[in-house]
Formats: C-alpha cells, sequence, structure tokens
C-alpha cells in the first residue's frame, strides 16, 4: 500500500509538468494532481510536435517518405529507417545482398548505443547528477563521426534504401568502430564504477517506480521496459529479421520491474549490441550494397503488409496498406514510447514526485515519436 | 526453434477456434515471410471486444489501433493488431463499419492502453468508440474538428 492511500488529505491541486521542462526531454506536458509531494493522478498531454507524418505518407511516393523515417525517434533513427524499409520489401518482395545486411546491422546497433548513451547521461541528469552526461556524450560523439562518415547525417539519418544501403562503407569505418568498441568496453567499467554503483543512484531507483510484467502487457509496454519486468520479449529474436539470426547475443533481462531493472537491462544492452558490431565486422561478406534488381518505381501488390523492429525504446511497427500504386494508401507507424508512457498514468499513481521523475526517465521517452 | 533460429509459433488451435466463433468470413492465415502477420480475422463491429477478451485470456498484448478510409465502398475499417511477448505469434482483428456512422464499442475495459489508441483513431478519422470514458483530442488541438486521415479530407 502507498504512503498516498495512508494519509487521507482532501486538499489536491494541479500541478504542469511541462510542456516546456526539463524533466520531460521535450515538449511532454503532464498534468499532474498533487496531494502534497504525492501525485494523485498524472495524466499525459501529447500533440505539441505533432506532425502527421501518416498523412505525409499518403502523399508522396513509397521512397519519398524513407526521410520522414529519420525524424521520428531522433536518437535512434536508423531503426525507424531498418522498420520502414523492412516493410516496403516485405509488400513489394525485394531481396537484399548480404553485404548491405551486416551494414545495416552493424549501424543500426551503433546507433542502439548512441540513443542508449545519450539516454544514459540525460536520465542522470534527471536524478541530479550532471557529470555522466559528460562523459557519455564524449562516447556518443565518436559514433555520431562514425555514422556521419557513412550516412552523411549526424542524427536523422536516411541511409537504407528499399533493396540496400545508400553507399557503401569504407575499410576505414571498421577500424575506426572496432577501436570504439574496445575504448567503449574499456570505459563501462568506469560507468558502472562512477555511477551504477553510487549508493545515492541506488536509492533513487532500486524498489521504486515498479512496472510489472502484467502492466505491460495491458498497455503494449515493449523494449528493455518489458525486459525490466522480466520478460524476454526482443523482436530480433522473436522475429528474426536481416542477419540477426546468424549472431550470437543474448536478451538481458532483469526481473525487479523497478527502475533500477530497466537502467541495468540499458546498460547491459550496450554490451550486447558491441558484441553483435564485433562480429558482423568480421562475418561481413564482400559484394554489392544494393540488390541490382530492385526496381525504381515500387508498386506494392494491393494488401496489408507489417514489419517491426527492435528499435532502442522496443517494438517499432509498420503497417502498410497498398492499393498497388506508387504511393501508399494507408501507412501506420506503431511507436514504442507511445505505448510506454500510456501506462505512466497507472504506474505513477501515489508516487513522488521526484521518484515519479525517475520513473519517467527511466521510460526513455523520445517525443517526436510519440507525437508523430 | 522455427527456421531461422527465431522463436516464431504457431497461433494455437484453440484461439483460432474461439476467433472462428466471432469472424464474419473465414479467417485468414497468411504466410509471415509475405504479410508479416500469422492471422487475419475479420469481425462484426460488435465483436470487437468478446474478440479483444478472447485475446487476453489467451495473454496478447495490444500493439496497435488505427483505422482505413475505404472512401469508394463507403466504410470504415478498424485494425486491431495483437502480438504476444511469450510465443510470439500476431494476430489482425478487423472490423467494418459505415461510414456515415463510423461507431464501435471500446475495448479500453479490456486492454486500458487502447485508451489512447482509440483517442487517436477519433481524431484522424472520426471514428467513435462508444464507452470510452474520455474520447477528447489526442495528437490534435483540443478544439479539432477536422480528420485528417478521411480520404475526403482536404486541408
Amino acid at each position: 500500500m502507498s504512503v498516498l492511500a495512508q494519509c487521507d488529505s482532501k486538499e489536491t491541486f494541479v500541478l504542469n509538468l511541462g510542456p516546456q521542462h526539463p524533466a520531460t526531454h521535450g515538449v511532454l506536458r503532464v498534468k499532474l494532481t498533487m496531494d502534497g509531494e504525492y501525485i494523485r493522478q498524472a495524466e499525459p498531454v501529447l500533440g505539441y510536435i505533432h506532425r502527421m507524418h501518416e498523412k505525409m505518407g499518403e502523399n508522396r511516393t513509397w521512397a519519398q517518405f524513407m526521410p520522414n523515417t529519420g525524424r521520428l525517434d531522433y536518437l535512434s533513427a536508423l531503426s525507424y529507417n531498418h522498420g520502414y524499409v523492412l516493410a516496403v520489401e516485405r509488400a513489394a518482395a525485394i531481396e537484399v545482398p548480404e553485404r548491405a545486411e551486416y551494414i545495416r546491422v552493424i549501424t543500426v546497433e551503433l546507433n542502439r548505443i548512441s540513443s542508449h548513451l545519450v539516454w544514459f547521461g540525460a536520465f542522470i541528469l534527471d536524478l541530479g547528477g550532471f557529470t555522466p552526461l559528460l562523459y557519455a556524450f564524449d562516447d556518443r560523439e565518436i559514433i555520431l563521426d562514425l555514422l556521419q562518415a557513412v550516412t552523411g547525417s549526424r542524427l536523422t539519418y536516411c541511409y537504407f534504401r528499399f533493396g540496400g544501403v545508400y553507399n557503401d562503407i569504407e575499410p576505414d569505418f571498421i577500424t575506426g568502430t572496432l577501436a570504439f568498441i574496445k575504448r567503449l568496453r574499456a570505459r563501462m567499467p568506469m560507468y558502472h564504477n562512477l555511477v551504477t554503483k553510487n549508493i545515492i543512484l541506488v536509492k533513487r531507483l532500486k524498489d521504486i517506480g515498479f512496472v510489472p510484467a502484467e502492466m505491460c502487457r495491458k498497455y503494449g509496454a515493449t523494449g528493455p521496459v518489458l525486459r525490466g519486468a522480466g520478460v524476454a520479449y526482443d523482436v530480433r529474436r522473436a522475429e528474426p529479421y536481416s542477419v540477426y539470426p546468424e549472431l550470437d547475443f543474448d536478451i538481458p533481462t532483469h526481473p525487479e520491474g523497478d527502475s533500477m531493472a530497466r537502467y541495468l537491462v540499458r546498460m547491459d544492452e550496450i554490451e550486447q549490441s558491441m558484441r553483435i558490431i564485433e562480429q558482423a565486422c568480421t562475418k561481413l561478406p564482400n559484394g554489392p550494397v544494393m540488390a541490382e534488381k530492385a526496381p525504381k518505381i515500387i508498386k506494392p501488390a494491393k494488401g496489408d503488409y507489417y514489419a517491426a523492429v527492435e528499435a532502442a525504446r522496443g517494438s517499432f511497427g509498420v503497417r502498410l496498406v497498398s492499393d498497388g500504386t506508387n504511393t501508399p494508401y494507408r501507412l501506420k507507424l506503431r511507436s514504442p514510447s507511445y505505448s510506454n508512457l500510456s501506462l505512466f498514468g497507472e504506474a505513477s499513481r501515489g508516487m513522488l514526485l521526484p521518484d515519479a521523475l525517475a520513473l519517467m526517465g527511466s521510460l526513455d521517452l523520445v517525443i517526436p515519436e510519440i507525437d508523430r | 526453434m522455427a527456421p531461422g533460429g527465431g522463436r516464431l509459433t504457431m497461433i494455437s488451435q484453440e484461439l483460432k477456434n474461439a476467433l472462428a466463433k466471432l469472424a464474419v468470413n473465414e479467417a485468414v492465415v497468411p504466410d509471415f515471410k509475405d504479410k508479416g502477420f500469422h492471422l487475419d480475422v475479420a469481425v462484426a463491429p460488435d465483436a470487437v471486444a468478446p474478440a479483444a477478451e478472447v485475446m487476453n485470456l489467451a495473454g496478447f498484448f495490444l500493439e496497435a489501433i488505427t483505422g482505413v478510409d475505404w472512401l469508394a465502398e463507403g466504410q470504415m475499417e478498424v485494425v486491431y493488431d495483437y502480438n504476444h511477448s511469450i510465443s510470439p505469434g500476431r494476430v489482425v482483428i478487423r472490423a467494418r463499419v459505415s461510414r456515415a456512422t463510423p461507431e464501435l464499442p471500446t475495448i479500453s475495459a479490456i486492454y486500458p492502453g487502447a485508451l489512447w489508441h482509440e483517442r487517436e483513431t477519433h481524431d484522424f478519422f472520426g471514428i467513435v468508440f462508444t464507452g470510452h470514458p474520455d474520447l477528447k483530442p489526442l495528437l490534435l488541438p483540443e478544439d479539432a474538428d477536422f480528420h485528417p486521415l478521411r480520404k475526403d479530407y482536404t486541408s
């Protein structure tokens, strides 16, 4: 029973958190009904950065929608590239050369690490620790440089194409990536010593902010939120795509379901992503990076198609409805943070405000991806 | 283990039978490789809640709810995507309502995650989910009286 249930105060007040609040990481507003420092009711208010991507999808060709996918989740844009190309490749039956698949996996996993590093820094910043952010951004900068050399952009990538990737990687990229992994692996113990084992962090996160597996199921939460509740669900294993079946990696889970569990899942995932990248770099075959027979004009057969990927925040799905023309009839984007945030109202009930902010940080929200 | 090292499983016969009782015509079992889902069931609008109950008892979670506007046919389709996190399998449940009165019952009492998906579908298509506790705009402005994903919408 929460502390809230024990005190019987009839006086409440409404507190607006955001839409311009540092702890909400972007334009999210949460309308809180407070009983002193305790939350009676929390209602997220969305739509401040809504751009109607799904309507844009109906007004342009299949390929022209590609840049939009890089502007949903600005921290792991390549996963969103990947989900969309997978859906269209499935609809139009396009085969992808093996080298391109490996390049996709390497770049996506690098992007996942950079996303987790930003989350790590920003999350600790939410909790009042400034320094780790600077360390995390120091590491992330190297990833951005590496990806910039390949994709041409640093944040809103548009690198994948139907049937492959935009251009081949240089040998320098592989050397640079492996050197980076060596560096990050040497720095992870420092992160754990400085942050994970820090008594203040442990007291802020452990046994606080419970999101049990059943709550995840009722709200459709996936990704580290679900794995932090002990369920080993990962789209890369559940619905194997690309070359993931050929790579050896674990799905980290922590059964506690508290904020600490979600923190630990993401820290473990950085190590798993590094393992994937190392293997993919070793196995990288020679060959083309674009399918020779990839059609220039895409006209998928009439019908429904679905494709999902494991983005940094959970399951990202694309549902396509094609009417056989060169523009999508309907394009639905199922974004992970949307479902992950939808449980906040229930999960935060009765919590202290600072603990609820830690809970919100541990959900790893990216607002443009929720509002779309 | 399914080929490819994954944990893709078939949908159980029990679930198929339970859904067949609600279906308006025979369920489609597509090739997952081609379509991306394992089972596609069309139900009558008033059967979406019983179908959600079946999925809930089988331990599925709700991925998303969305609409499709079939302007030429004068119909709107509501599509429910379900998935299972322990024995993955994607089930699509769809219902068609008339475009003139697009109404069907809410499933938010069974899946609270549907609260937002239904509000969003109402925003974009003007589909009314009867019994929804608070069907106000989610992503559109609070005074929005337009439904941008309707095929006859012009700004």
